[in-house]
């Protein structure tokens, strides 16, 4: 009778946290925080994208200890990330009982080929693009929410407000393509037919798409929010800056009221400096996250 | 006014906003999203949709929207997050935020993501719904005066009623459910009057 892990309870949970922030926090105390300041979820890591960048070599899904550590400290969802392609660190994540699954390139990827099955677990995966092709064969894979990659790490929007464009982009097209070029163009796009149809039937992605990798200010945040994204993913953003409590209330107010300015200003003003931030042209091409995933 | 659809507002501060615009629209209700004290003017009713009901009642608090909605003089359909709003009593001693209607709930009654579950239910005067539980409340006390229009299979509150005030533990916006929305909007009979000093500006 009671039917769990389908593919609307999954995407349903992702409906549910639209218009709100999803911060990276390391310890319950940074949890804490977050839930106080409204933050709708949490992405409990061991170390945040910007530390992940400074220490390089391979980084992992996050000790199983810390997962449940942040998930005694709050009662909003806790997600976690597994590397690309790593479906056992998945299913000991659905194991831990975290409320969502990050299939992530700010970890190593455990696999150049395949990403996970997704459709086999119980538990939703949010997974990231750079365009609509890759956030469909996510979405054919069973990825219930997508959030665009933007570079994680940097406190530099641009590769964030690239993406989201390039989605928007990418649907327009779908949307303005005769039916009987649709083929075609999926093909172009590298994504399944059934999934560009669909898209075409709605007007907009299958799932809810946050905007994530770069967001450090308030504005960036309101910036993404009047590009379309769906709601905001901050990771080092808050707790790499000088006053991570005072950045994370008004990054969640600038999310609510993206639309207004007057909030905008208001909720900007004394915050503190914001994370030290990355040109992306200082990133060899070879360490940018972006890169990882197909 | 009198004939004219109407006017539902959607609590717009975060959670799943989209969803329940379209429902109401389609029942022919005319809607407005709520981010301010001065959108609830004029309106009929307004529904609080599944969110974080935390992050919802921290900002709906702090933008001037948590005093004239606790007066009640709103009726109010309040969907997952928005039951745990609307509730006298929170198990665990969370304080309430509304406190318009006379139940206790307890949050993620079920469990966490992997135990959510979508299941058939039978609602009182309206028959068999497909019920969407996501990391859901339930109710756990029922006061006077509150008609239990749904259980789950172990027996717990589900959907309640109270004068002209619904909520459900579910979400019915996501099962293209237009029952439970049109029960609320039969309820509606005109721009609802507030209180006097209860809507700022």
């Amino acid at each position: 009778m009671a039917d769990e892990g389908t593919f609307r309870v999954k995407s349903g949970l992702a409906e549910m946290l639209k218009g709100g922030v999803i911060m990276d926090v390391t310890t319950p105390e940074q949890a804490e925080i977050a839930e106080r300041s409204g933050a709708v979820a949490v992405m409990a890591l061991e170390r945040v994208p910007a530390d992940i960048r400074a220490a390089g070599g391979v980084a992992r899904m996050a000790d199983p200890a810390v997962v449940r550590e942040i998930q005694k400290a709050v009662s909003i969802p806790v997600m976690a990330k597994a590397r690309i392609g790593h479906f056992v660190e998945a299913q000991i994540l659905e194991a831990l009982g975290v409320d969502y699954i990050d299939e992530s390139e700010v970890l190593t990827p455990a696999d150049e080929q395949y990403h996970i099955d997704k459709r086999a677990f119980k538990v939703p995966f949010v997974c990231g693009a750079r365009n609509l092709g890759e956030a469909l064969r996510r979405i054919a894979e069973g990825a219930a929410m997508i959030r665009t990659k933007g570079e994680a790490g940097t406190g530099n929007v641009v590769e964030a407000v690239r993406h989201m464009r390039t989605i928007q982009a990418d649907i327009r097209r779908v949307l303005a393509t005769p039916d009987d070029e649709l083929p075609t163009l999926a093909k172009e796009m590298g994504a399944p037919l059934e999934q560009v149809r669909e898209v075409k039937r709605l007007g907009r992605l299958p799932v809810v798409n946050f905007s994530a990798g770069g967001i450090a200010t308030p504005a960036d945040a309101a910036l993404m929010m009047q590009l379309g994204a769906d709601g905001i993913f901050v990771g080092s953003g808050i707790f790499k800056s000088k006053d991570p409590e005072a950045r994370a209330r008004a990054i969640v107010r600038a999310t609510t009221h993206f639309n207004d300015p007057e909030v905008l200003a208001e909720v900007s003003a004394g915050i503190g400096e914001a994370m030290p931030g990355i040109e992306i042209g200082a990133i060899p091409a070879a360490s940018r996250l972006q890169e990882r995933g197909w | 006014m009198a004939g004219s659809a109407p006017l539902v507002g959607i609590l717009a501060l975060q959670g799943a906003v989209r969803e329940h615009a379209a429902v109401l629209q389609d029942l022919g209700a005319r809607v407005r999203g709520v981010k301010r004290p001065s959108d609830l003017e004029g309106l009929w009713g307004i529904v609080l949709p599944g969110g974080e009901s935390t992050a919802i009642g921290l900002l709906m608090t702090e933008y001037g929207l948590r005093e004239p909605l606790r007066s009640g003089y709103l009726p109010t359909f309040g969907t997952c997050a928005g039951m745990i709003l609307m509730a006298r009593r929170i198990e665990g001693g969370e304080p309430p935020w509304l406190g318009i209607l006379d139940v206790a709930v307890a949050r993620n009654a079920y469990g966490r993501q992997r135990e959510s579950f979508e299941a058939d239910l039978e609602v009182g005067g309206i028959g068999q719904v497909r019920g969407v539980f996501i990391r859901a409340p339930y109710v756990t006390e029922v006061g006077h005066g509150v008609e239990v229009l749904a259980r789950d299979h172990g027996g717990h509150a589900v959907v309640v009623r109270q004068g002209p005030h619904l909520a459900t533990a579910f979400h019915p916006e996501l099962a293209g459910e237009h029952r439970l929305h049109a029960a609320f909007l039969a309820g509606l009979d005109g721009p609802a009057q507030a209180p006097v000093g209860a809507v700022a500006g």
